[in-house]
């Protein structure tokens, strides 16, 4: 059951503030790279576009969700808490030894991680795989497929990309945290890989872009990603690192702020942006 | 023993190619495992997998030279209760796609059957690009896989239901070229995952072969019967988990091993028996394989005579044990 969008901006923050404490905790992980990605996460599990079973999370017939930037972790972790997989004080087991929440997805620890990532430029392939199950199963399920942008100079995106066209897996659909950074700086610096929705289009896909900071935008583009046939949908999400807590990014002078948490003493700080914050 | 000397040489009959054996095993199993899906990179008629595709199209995918791709795919249908079924040529399928198999197939411990073909430099004339030799290596790196080496026809078709059976991930390693038969055709061959054939016994040493090895490694311990000297033989299709029990028994029986196998030396079933009876019961071993270095271009015969993978070979590294027991 879809939630306004109202209610939606607030299990956003809720989820973003989680991916703060939860790495804080840790001393480690990525906070900025999960945060940009909180509406997309947000809209999947409580927009109305995924049918899950907490209680049974190998469901067969239930939608997929598979995070190939696994170095986002803490989003998912946080939405599947906020979902009820698991209480939400374990959130604070984050990277802890016995935590079934690794630094990256487990999903022989961890029920309802639907793969196990963090060696960049798989998920896709994976969720080619859920997809063509699928079809072979005559179910209806959808599978969504989380990626980086900075992920995308991995060649087997591409390869995953040309075989979901051949085909048509419109019970597919990827979308692009298009963050703008990766590990050492930018990413059109990195790797420029511009156009990123013309060479998805090129590929065989339906496109669209987005900004992937707006909840409104982000459930209409995913509205739009299931009522396409025959081909599968990218949905390039243009986001920013850091969403939430832009400002004491700034303060802190790296607006990348790459695979490292919030200190303790900027912890106050960052969650009273988050939650000051509009998004 | 005269006109036996490469392993394609041997006397008894020549059978199927593993790779066909296999092709043809799936196929027939097809209709009995319905869960069974195939994935292929492009190169089903070289490893046999079109035979299940024209067969049951439903269940087949060709999705183009990408074996990273492949790998990936046949995690998410794995996920799914499929049982993906994906073959390549052994040097592309494990070298090629090594993160993937490892990602999306050995961490999360998911039911994927990989077989590599091509295997060996008994393909050929193709050379060393096309020939998976640290294929096995690679395979036994990967925590959680059981690692197959098949020695003829029926053994690969009874590998193949085994394979099917199993719960989890496997490595199944087949060959280009048509191989002597070393299993009786009148009866199935007997195929348990771990556990070793004895095709032969014998008190003064065991050979440890697997592939086509194994018919080497058989008429060797002819050679050295009409010497004198009685040579157990020991076919360990199963490289990983290796069969720690014949192994043992082997060494406390026999006094002396020889491990003969298409493969380089490092990470192999060499390896495997070094390290098991390293730990049990230390006793002379020698070893026939491709040492460290890459194949070439030629006929099978030539390279595997150029190669030393002879049954001459064999019985040569199996005096030197056995000259070693007494030393």
């Amino acid at each position: 059951m879809s939630e306004t969008i109202d209610a939606l901006k607030q299990r956003a923050k809720a989820i973003r503030v989680d991916i703060l404490r939860s790495t804080t905790e840790a001393g480690s992980g990525h906070p900025s790279s999960s945060m940009s990605a909180a509406e997309v996460v947000t809209a999947l599990y409580f927009g109305g576009f995924m049918n899950y079973d907490v209680k049974n999370p190998r469901w067969p017939d239930r939608d997929r969700f598979i995070l190939s930037k696994g170095h986002a972790a803490p989003v998912l972790y946080a939405a599947m808490a906020e979902a009820g997989y698991f209480p939400k004080e374990e959130l604070l087991t984050l990277r802890k030894l016995g935590s079934p929440l690794e630094g990256h997805p487990n999903m022989v620890r961890l029920g309802g991680v639907e793969a196990s990532t963090g060696s960049l430029g798989q998920g896709l392939s994976i969720g080619v795989g859920h997809a063509l199950a699928a079809r072979v199963d005559g179910k209806g399920y959808h599978t969504y497929v989380l990626t980086g942008d900075g992920e995308l100079g991995e060649g087997q995106i591409w390869e995953a990309a040309a075989s979901a066209a051949k085909y048509g897996l419109d019970n597919l659909t990827c979308i692009v945290d298009r963050n703008h950074f990766q590990q050492t700086g930018a990413a059109e610096e990195v790797l420029n890989m511009d156009p990123i929705d013309g060479k998805f289009t090129a590929f065989g896909w339906h496109t669209q872009v987005i900004n992937g900071n707006d909840m409104g935008e982000v459930m209409a583009a995913l509205g739009r990603a299931r009522q396409v046939k025959g081909r599968p949908t990218c949905i390039v999400a243009l986001t920013h690192k850091g969403q939430g807590m832009l400002k004491l990014l700034e303060t802190l002078g790296d607006t990348n702020y790459h695979g490292k948490p919030i200190k303790p003493a900027d912890l106050d700080a960052a969650i009273a942006e988050v939650e000051a914050g509009g998004s | 023993m005269a006109g036996a000397s490469s392993a394609l040489q041997s006397r008894r009959p020549i059978g199927q190619a593993t790779r066909d054996a296999f092709g043809r095993a799936l196929e027939a199993l097809g209709a009995e495992y319905p869960d069974v899906v195939v994935v292929d990179a492009d190169v089903s008629n070289s490893t046999r997998t079109e035979w299940f595709g024209k067969k049951f199209p439903d269940r087949f995918f060709n999705i183009g030279i990408a074996e990273s791709n492949l790998v990936g795919i046949a995690g998410g249908l794995a996920s799914c209760g499929k049982t993906p079924v994906i073959a390549s040529f052994a040097a592309f399928i494990m070298c090629n796609a090594y993160d993937q198999l490892r990602m999306a197939v050995a961490y999360p411990g998911l039911n994927v059957k990989v077989v590599g073909s091509h295997a060996g430099i008994s393909i050929g004339e193709d050379g060393a690009s096309q020939m998976g030799i640290e294929d096995v290596s690679l395979a036994c790196s990967l925590p959680g896989f059981v690692v197959l080496v098949t020695a003829d026809e029926a053994s690969t078709r009874a590998a193949t239901r085994a394979l099917l059976d199993h719960k989890g991930p496997v490595y199944l390693r087949t060959g280009r070229p048509d191989v002597p038969k070393v299993y009786p055709d009148d009866a199935p061959a007997p195929f348990v995952i771990g556990k070793a054939n004895q095709l032969r016994d014998g008190s003064d040493l065991t050979i440890v072969a697997n592939g086509l090895m194994v018919a080497s490694a058989l008429d060797a311990a002819e050679e050295l019967s009409s010497s004198g000297i009685q040579a157990r033989v020991l076919d360990m299709h199963t490289v990983k988990p290796i069969d720690r029990e014949a192994l043992l028994a082997a060494a406390k029986e026999t006094g002396a091993l020889v491990v003969a196998e298409e493969h380089l030396a490092h990470g192999g079933l060499g390896s495997a028996v070094a390290m098991t009876l390293a730990e049990q019961h230390p006793v002379p071993i020698r070893f026939v394989n491709l040492g460290d270095t890459f194949g070439e271009s030629g006929t099978p015969e030539g390279l595997l005579e150029k190669y030393g993978l002879t049954a001459a070979k064999v019985a040569e590294a199996a005096r030197s044990a056995v000259a070693a027991k007494s030393a």
